[in-house]
């Protein structure tokens, strides 16, 4: 006589935490015995717990859970290697950086400086400062004003549906080619060894547009109609209703899309390399001359290849990421603070 | 929509102004999005505008090849090395992770986890080319050298292998980095929008986790996830600077990626390039610009086409 079950055989819920530990020990004695390092041990105990649980699954379960118990091993630790490169870089350019920050690295440029001496990064920063805004000033009225068409003009006509593809296919736009599009430009106009900032500040704002129309796109959509056919009742004619009642409803929306798009283009090298060139002094005319980024002068620090050029890479690194670190937070800050509460 | 009922004592002077505010406001807009199309396609002009003398410069300005072809084909062939390189390390574990944070991950470590995914994106490229030329290539020599001795039999794992670590092997690491949030946040997406129910039903005729994401998850999300691949192509190929900071450059084309040196990616060529820049050496590289603009569109064009035909679709179904 035959018994039919309805369940069958399962591992305990602590057998991966079992698993894993045997894997670590089984995998720890020969990296003591052989003086392995921890990358080493680390790799062969993953790839035990990676074989022992499915194969101690495959013997009580079935082959399909097997399967399951191994996919699932393998998500969470393709996770897990693919967040260390971020901590290890973090770690790195916090360590190398503070040994090359002072007061005199924030305020003194790199004209007149040779060998070991000190240096800054004073005039990088003063040149990410005016190009950045240059940027941002070109390319906020030109995206937030489209996403507005797209939004409540343009509804489904064939120029918005491409415009909105083609602002797509923009994102993907090499910065490279984008700072050759501009210096193909000041060239144009002003003959082949002319350098300026603001021609980083366009190739910048061509990188910038498409964010700025996609994020400020998306919350435009959000605003309700109700909004808008309450505006319309009272008489309020459409651009009024725009200025009046959909753009500050969004207000908080844009400015961090804005915000998130000024830290994407502020570590932008390329461009600014091919077009702004780099120089040792402070230049604040965007229209004249040479001007470093703070991207630039690391890149051309690291390409001098001595430890002195290496610190002060390393402290630029540290400087820009800063940077960077503190626009994204304080993107999603605004964002928190000035949406609209909810009802 | 437009259409207000306006009082009959109001102003006919002030129903003017506001029409005329309106078709101001609206032809502004109109002109900020038709101004995009412009600068897109002025891209295009200028680049061909400025190249177009790069294409048959003298014969000196293509050191060490003679003409156009010959200058840029070990370029392009980097530039691919590297490409794919990055695509193969990148995707599995971009899907790997787009799971974790979907379908795998408690909520409450999921958020914070996407949000650490996107930090990844936010690293300026110096800065990884900074961390790739000074650490990962050193950590990675050993694995090169290893792949030279045992890999051998394929044409990409030839001895001798670098000294250093400054291979194409290690650029197409660092890319792969780079690539990784991009891929991961569009493949999230897709998965996340696979109909709840699909997914319930797998489970309910006793799918496991494993089964239900290959029998409901990824045919629903095919389309938006050879998108994500493709945009990550798209990156790969245009990245600069961490290419230009981690590779060690010579002219000789080669199909080996962990030997000595090997030819800039057609990118890092141009930032590399550009200090020594004549005039004409200058058309030279806005030529090989132009020509990764257009492949680099192409990509896009694709894969922004692949997800529109996605979307169609389903709506349509």
């Amino acid at each position: 006589m035959t018994t039919v079950t309805l369940a069958h055989a399962r591992l305990p819920a602590w057998a991966p935490g079992l698993v894993g530990v045997m894997a670590l020990a089984a995998a720890g004695l020969p990296a003591m015995l052989l003086d392995w390092d921890v990358v080493a041990w680390a790799v062969v105990s993953l790839f035990l717990f990676l074989v022992g649980l499915p194969a101690w699954s495959l013997a009580v379960e079935n082959r399909r859970a097997a399967v399951d118990r191994l996919m699932t091993g393998l998500v969470w630790s393709s996770f897990g290697i693919a967040v260390l490169p971020l901590i290890w870089l973090i770690y790195v350019v916090v360590r190398e950086g503070l040994q090359a920050i002072s007061m005199e690295f924030l305020t003194y440029s790199m004209r007149g400086v040779t060998g070991d001496e000190q240096g800054g990064v004073y005039h990088a920063l003063i040149g990410t400062l005016l190009i950045t805004t240059a940027a941002t000033l070109i390319s906020v009225p030109i995206g937030v004003l489209t996403a507005i068409y797209l939004i409540e003009y343009g509804g489904n006509s064939r120029l918005a549906r491409w415009i909105t593809f083609l602002v797509d296919v923009m994102t993907g736009i090499p910065s490279i080619v984008a700072g050759l599009f501009a210096l193909a430009l000041v060239v144009l106009f002003f003959g082949p060894a002319y350098r300026m900032g603001l021609g980083g500040s366009i190739a910048l704002s061509l990188l910038m547009i498409p964010t700025v129309v996609r994020s400020s796109e998306e919350m435009f959509r959000l605003v309700p109609m109700d909004l808008r056919e309450a505006a319309y009742a009272l008489g309020v004619p459409k651009w009024r209703t725009i200025l009046k009642v959909v753009v500050p409803t969004a207000i908080g929306g844009v400015i961090t899309g804005v915000v998130l798009a000024i830290s994407r283009v502020i570590g932008e090298t390329a461009p600014l390399l091919v077009v702004a060139g780099a120089t040792d002094g402070v230049n604040f005319n965007l229209f004249d001359g040479r001007m470093t980024t703070l991207p630039v002068f690391i890149y051309s620090q690291y390409a001098q290849s001595t430890p002195a050029g290496y610190q002060r890479a390393w402290g630029g690194a540290l400087v820009l990421i800063a940077i960077v670190m503190v626009l994204n937070l304080g993107a999603r800050l605004i964002g928190k603070l000035l949406t609209p509460k909810k009802a | 929509m437009t259409a207000t009922f306006s009082p009959p004592e109001a102003e006919p002077s002030q129903k003017a102004t506001s029409r005329r505010g309106d078709r101001v406001f609206a032809g502004l807009a109109r002109t900020a999005g038709v101004l995009i199309l412009l600068a897109l396609a002025a891209v295009f002009i200028f680049l061909a505008a400025e190249g177009w003398n790069g294409l048959n410069a003298p014969e000196a300005t293509y050191r060490p090849a003679t003409d156009f072809l010959g200058y840029i084909g070990p370029l392009v062939l980097s530039t691919i090395l590297a490409a794919s390189i990055a695509v193969i390390v990148a995707v599995p574990f971009a899907i790997g992770i787009a799971l974790f944070i979907s379908h795998y991950a408690p909520r409450r470590i999921a958020v914070p986890m996407a949000y650490v995914v996107d930090l990844l994106a936010a690293v300026p490229s110096v800065v990884f080319g900074l961390w790739g030329g000074r650490y990962l290539a050193g950590f990675l020599q050993p694995a090169q050298v290893w792949m030279a001795e045992h890999l051998s039999f394929l044409p990409f794992f030839q001895p001798p292998p670098t000294p250093n670590g400054r291979s194409l092997f290690t650029a197409g690491i660092v890319l792969a980095i780079m690539i990784l949030p991009i891929v991961t946040a569009i493949s999230r997406e897709v998965f996340a929008q696979t109909p709840r129910l699909h997914e319930e039903a797998a489970l309910a005729l006793g799918a496991t986790r494993w089964e239900m994401i290959r029998y409901s998850v990824f045919p629903y999300a095919r389309s938006g996830m050879v998108s994500a691949v493709m945009l990550g192509l798209g990156r790969a190929l245009g990245e600069t600077m961490a290419v230009a900071m981690v590779l060690a450059v010579s002219p000789v084309a080669t199909l080996n990626v962990v030997g000595v040196a090997a030819p800039a990616t057609i990118a890092s060529n141009i930032a590399l390039n550009y200090k020594e820049a004549t005039p004409s050496r200058q058309s030279l590289l806005i030529a090989t610009g132009l020509v990764l603009f257009a492949v680099t569109f192409v990509v896009n064009f694709l894969a922004r086409w692949i997800v529109g035909r996605g979307e169609r679709k389903q709506a349509r179904a």
